[in-house]
């Protein structure tokens, strides 16, 4: 039986599609992918992201004790401020990608990824030296406000000022009269909030964000537009993109390791790699010929295998076959071109700039 | 949404329908299919004059996320495809029996399309899934 969020009752309302996600029973559509999409990038999406864990270090010692165990630095932070960051181990590849919120340096909340729940806790309990985590995932429910119009809307349900709120910042606050922690983070590269709330009190948080949010237009929006919009700003989702068989540099993700901090896990491995020089790369590419590059299609050079596609779609804002992948590095500059294994045919592709969608 | 099955076509078990025109045999897939699909993103073709095989695959249709195969209701000759759903794929969405048609087939045997489904055993085919 798969997992519902406090929300399921709710799609299945709205008349979404529900698919089975990492175990979880969650909406992948709920009227049209592209028109979900379209919403967040030109107007407001809702997206019930309840499934995501969160797990809590609290006590004296809580921020060393979860920066020995992440790629970027808690230190460097002010309390009110979050860092995306690798869980990652000795060899320098993801256990899971995260974000970290500092509330203190008694007290950081780290969001992780569904599918790897139960494994990052495990991790964590096994390497974390001084305070203990505790998986406070079943706590909490989360929703995604995303898109131009995502500040506004929220704006008119809470007496917290969101202009003081800046990226990668949050504060506690009531939204709809719930208790939140409100968030100006996300996964599609819009502007918006991501909203901590009991699970208890998810349904009224979501009622009221659809409610309020009419006059924007504002549409609940699923999984596939998710995907899509992440796959347009090339944000790394892990079991596509990163997993445990790349490495942070090799994933171009050495923003969020900071080498130059004390001791974290994967620290020497990437320190080692960095010195004799990254083989292979994560690069975003555009298709030449027709086609659609997907998850697990090889990419050629000369005939050859050379690299593989991690994650691929028709963008629906840059409106082309787009694709992430691992190249040798000397195939990983803009401009290189390749092929794509595409059922049998080598469909020629060009590296191109970061994310493919830029902000008008 | 109610499913739409036109009572003059013929169906398949994978959801495509066939239209006979003259000595041909129109292709498509069903107001079923697309929207189990979702947003139709791409189609991929076969050639003109290539030969397609009932129950084999002839082409591919693409959605935002997924990726479907089509399989030919029929053994036959492509007389004929639809070039415009390269540019406009979602037309499969918005009009499945009418301008997203995907192939024109001339079958080796014209008696084989008295093997599909009719729309009474498509519907049913449905109501049993």
């Amino acid at each position: 039986m798969a997992r519902q969020t406090p929300l399921n009752a709710a799609h299945r309302k709205l008349g979404a599609r529900m698919v089975d996600f990492a175990g979880w029973d969650m909406p992948v559509q709920y009227s049209s992918v592209i028109g979900e999409h379209e919403a967040v990038r030109t107007g407001v999406g809702l997206f019930d992201v309840s499934h995501m864990g969160e797990v809590e270090f609290s006590g004296p010692g809580a921020l060393d004790t979860v920066n020995a165990l992440i790629s970027n630095d808690l230190a460097r932070v002010a309390d009110g401020q979050a860092v995306y960051a690798g869980l990652l181990d000795e060899r320098g590849t993801f256990v899971d990608d995260v974000v970290a919120y500092r509330f203190s340096p008694e007290r950081i909340l780290i969001c992780v990824n569904s599918s790897n729940r139960e494994k990052d806790v495990a991790w964590m309990k096994t390497h974390a030296k001084g305070v203990a985590p505790v998986d406070r995932s079943d706590d909490y429910a989360q929703i995604a406000v995303q898109g131009p119009k995502a500040t506004g809307l929220v704006q008119r349900l809470t007496k917290t000022d969101l202009s003081k709120i800046g990226t990668y910042r949050f504060a506690e606050g009531e939204v709809a009269g719930v208790k939140c922690l409100i968030s100006r983070t996300g996964y599609t590269g819009e502007d918006g909030f991501e909203l901590y709330s009991a699970a208890g009190d998810a349904v009224a948080l979501w009622d009221a964000l659809l409610t309020e949010g009419q006059q924007d237009g504002v549409k609940p929006c699923g999984l596939g537009a998710r995907d899509s919009l992440r796959t347009e700003m090339k944000y790394a989702l892990y079991g596509n993109d990163i997993d445990d068989q790349h490495t942070a540099l090799e994933a171009g993700l050495g923003w969020i390791v900071k080498l130059d901090k004390a001791a974290f896990i994967g620290k020497e491995a990437l320190v080692a790699q960095k010195a004799a020089g990254v083989k292979r790369k994560l690069v975003g590419f555009e298709l030449t010929g027709s086609g659609i590059p997907r998850h697990g299609y090889a990419i050629l050079k000369d005939g050859a295998p050379v690299g593989e596609v991690t994650s691929g779609t028709m963008g629906p804002t840059v409106k082309k076959a787009i694709g992430i992948g691992y190249v040798p590095t000397e195939l990983s500059a803009e401009g290189s071109t390749f092929d794509v294994d595409i059922r049998g045919r080598a469909v020629p592709a060009v590296v191109v700039k970061t994310p493919f969608h830029k902000k008008p | 949404m109610a499913d739409n099955i036109p009572g003059d076509l013929k169906y398949t078990r994978e959801h495509e329908w066939a239209r006979v025109q003259g000595t041909s045999v129109v292709v498509g897939v069903t107001q079923h299919a697309q929207e189990s699909l979702g947003d139709v993103v791409y189609v991929e073709l076969p050639k003109v004059g290539s030969t397609v095989t009932e129950g084999k695959q002839f082409g591919v249709i693409e959605s935002t996320k997924a990726v479907s195969e089509l399989y030919s209701p029929l053994t036959g000759k492509v007389v004929k495809v639809n070039d415009g759903l390269s540019d406009n794929p979602s037309t499969v969405n918005t009009d499945p029996y009418g301008a997203g048609w995907i192939v024109e087939i001339e079958p080796s045997d014209p008696k084989q399309v008295d093997g599909l489904l009719d729309a009474a055993a498509y519907t049913a085919l449905l109501q049993n899934s």
